[in-house]
Parts: structure tokens; C-alpha cells; sequence
């Protein structure tokens, strides 16, 4: 399964669906990263809304393309988190995701663009 | 059928899901030797939790804590491993057990393994501890070599 990286302006979009396996989420990570240095992007939307539940693994593909794209000097912003889940993240006592959160794509991109533009 | 083995007794009143409850029975066990296994289990058990008439919070803290049971079984153990579902009753509570078996490797220090941050394969290392949170009883056994019992309860309030 092909997860769609879109672009818009000199932000990526992209969203993670609920049934991912381990290898299409190593194939995302190359694709992210790749697509990231082939059209020159400035920041990274990763959409989380489409997951209903967020266990470690889950959490530590979230985790891991985040900080990826971050070595590569973009800003990354996850949107769209259900509430549920971030009750059960914390519930399960970890901080398991580490990168900066927004509500929504709406913010997520307002957020983006003002930090693309304050560098 | 896939159980071959069910050994670990407790004391509370147990019922396939068929018995208690009128609508559409459930299958009471599921192997898990595929990924897509994985993502079977969260939706069986969140099929439970509706006919037991969990919250919507307490059906996802169970989802979750299979998910990452059905994770541990698929990327631990070579053969897969089983999990069994039972409608159970104590003291007037409804709840779901949900027993898993399996004949990995084991666990040799399962102090250790319930640390947060302790891992094996890499990953974030809050698999157990974070079952045992998400849960209302959570019991562990195992032997190296051998393979690991978990078997862990919710209640619905």
C-alpha cells in the first residue's frame, strides 16, 4: 500500500492510515524523505486522523518519520489526533510521541507556513 | 480449531460470548502468525467491548492493549501465538479476559521487560507496561525457550 505525499506550495501533506504494516511504513519513510529532498520542501503535515488507536508501534512510525524529516532540516507538524488516542498515550504512561502537534490540518499548515516564514 | 491448549485457571465465572449474549456470536479465539492478524484482533476485540457494552474510552484502552499484545506475539514469536476471549463475571461485573498464548522465546527477566523503555527489537519499549495500565488485571508467566502466558482483564463500569 502506497501512502499519498502531496504537496502544496513548499509544504508536504501526507496522511497515515489506520491498517499500516511494518514494511509499507519503512516504504513511507523513504518516500517521505525522498520526496522531501526531490521537490525542495520546507515543511512536513503529517495527518494522524484516520487512526483510531495509536499503540507503540504505531507510535514509534509517527515518532520516527518526525524526527527523520527533522535531520533533514524541515519543520514537521502532526495534525488531527483523536482524542481517545491521546487519552490512551498518556494513559499507557509514555510520552510517546515527541514532535510538535496541531489540532488540524487548518492549523497544522497556519503554524507551518509562520514558522517557514519567521527563518 | 486452533486451541490447543487453555491451562491457566482463575476463579471468576466464564462464558463463551455465544452462551451470554443473544446477537451475533463471536469467535472465541484468533491466531495471530500474520500482520494483518494484528490489525483482525484490534477489530474482533472492539466487536467485544460493543456487546459488552463497554464505554467508548474503555473499548479503545482494550483495543489498544491488543494491539500491541497481538504486536508482541506477531514480531516475538516465530509460530505466532493465540488469543482467547472470554466474557467473564465476578461480583456482579461484566467483563472481557483475554488470555494469550504462545511458544516464542519467552521472556527471561519479565521485571525487566516491564520497564518502560526496555526493548528487544528496537522499538519504543511501553509495550507491557503499557498494557498492564490500559488494563484492569494484567498477569504475566513465562519461560524462557519455552513461550509466555499473558492474560489480562477489563471490567465494564
Amino acid at each position: 500500500m502506497k501512502i499519498a505525499i502531496m504537496k502544496l506550495g513548499e509544504v508536504l501533506i501526507t496522511a497515515l492510515p489506520l491498517d499500516l504494516i511494518d514494511e509499507d511504513a519503512m516504504g513511507f519513510q523513504t518516500d517521505l524523505l525522498h520526496e522531501i529532498n526531490l521537490r525542495d520542501a520546507k515543511g512536513v503535515v503529517i495527518d494522524i486522523s484516520a487512526l483510531d488507536i495509536v499503540d507503540s508501534f504505531m507510535a514509534r512510525i509517527i515518532n520516527d518519520s518526525a524526527s527523520m524529516a527533522v535531520l533533514l532540516g524541515v519543520k514537521v507538524v502532526v495534525c488531527g489526533m483523536q482524542p481517545q488516542v491521546a487519552t490512551t498515550l498518556i494513559e499507557m504512561g509514555r510520552e510517546l510521541l515527541g514532535v510538535e502537534a496541531a489540532l488540524n490540518l487548518d492549523l497544522a499548515m497556519q503554524r507551518l507556513l509562520q514558522r517557514i516564514d519567521d527563518e | 480449531m486452533y486451541c490447543d491448549k487453555l491451562s491457566i485457571c482463575s476463579d471468576h465465572e466464564r462464558f463463551s460470548c455465544s452462551n451470554q449474549i443473544q446477537t451475533p456470536s463471536l469467535p472465541s479465539c484468533l491466531p495471530i502468525y500474520e500482520e494483518y492478524h494484528i490489525h483482525v484482533a484490534r477489530r474482533h476485540v472492539t466487536a467485544w467491548t460493543k456487546l459488552l457494552g463497554m464505554s467508548r474510552l474503555e473499548s479503545h484502552y482494550v483495543a489498544t492493549a491488543i494491539s500491541e499484545l497481538a504486536n508482541n506475539l506477531f514480531f516475538h514469536s516465530q509460530s505466532g501465538g493465540i488469543i482467547h476471549f472470554y466474557h467473564i463475571k465476578k461480583n456482579g461485573k461484566s467483563g472481557i479476559e483475554i488470555i494469550a498464548h504462545d511458544k516464542g522465546p519467552g521472556i527471561i527477566n519479565i521485571e525487566q521487560a516491564m520497564q518502560d523503555g526496555f526493548s528487544t527489537n528496537g522499538g519504543l519499549g511501553g509495550g507491557l507496561g503499557g498494557m498492564q495500565r490500559l488494563m484492569d488485571e494484567f498477569e504475566i508467566t513465562s519461560e524462557a525457550g519455552v513461550g509466555t502466558d499473558i492474560v489480562m482483564r477489563k471490567w465494564v463500569t
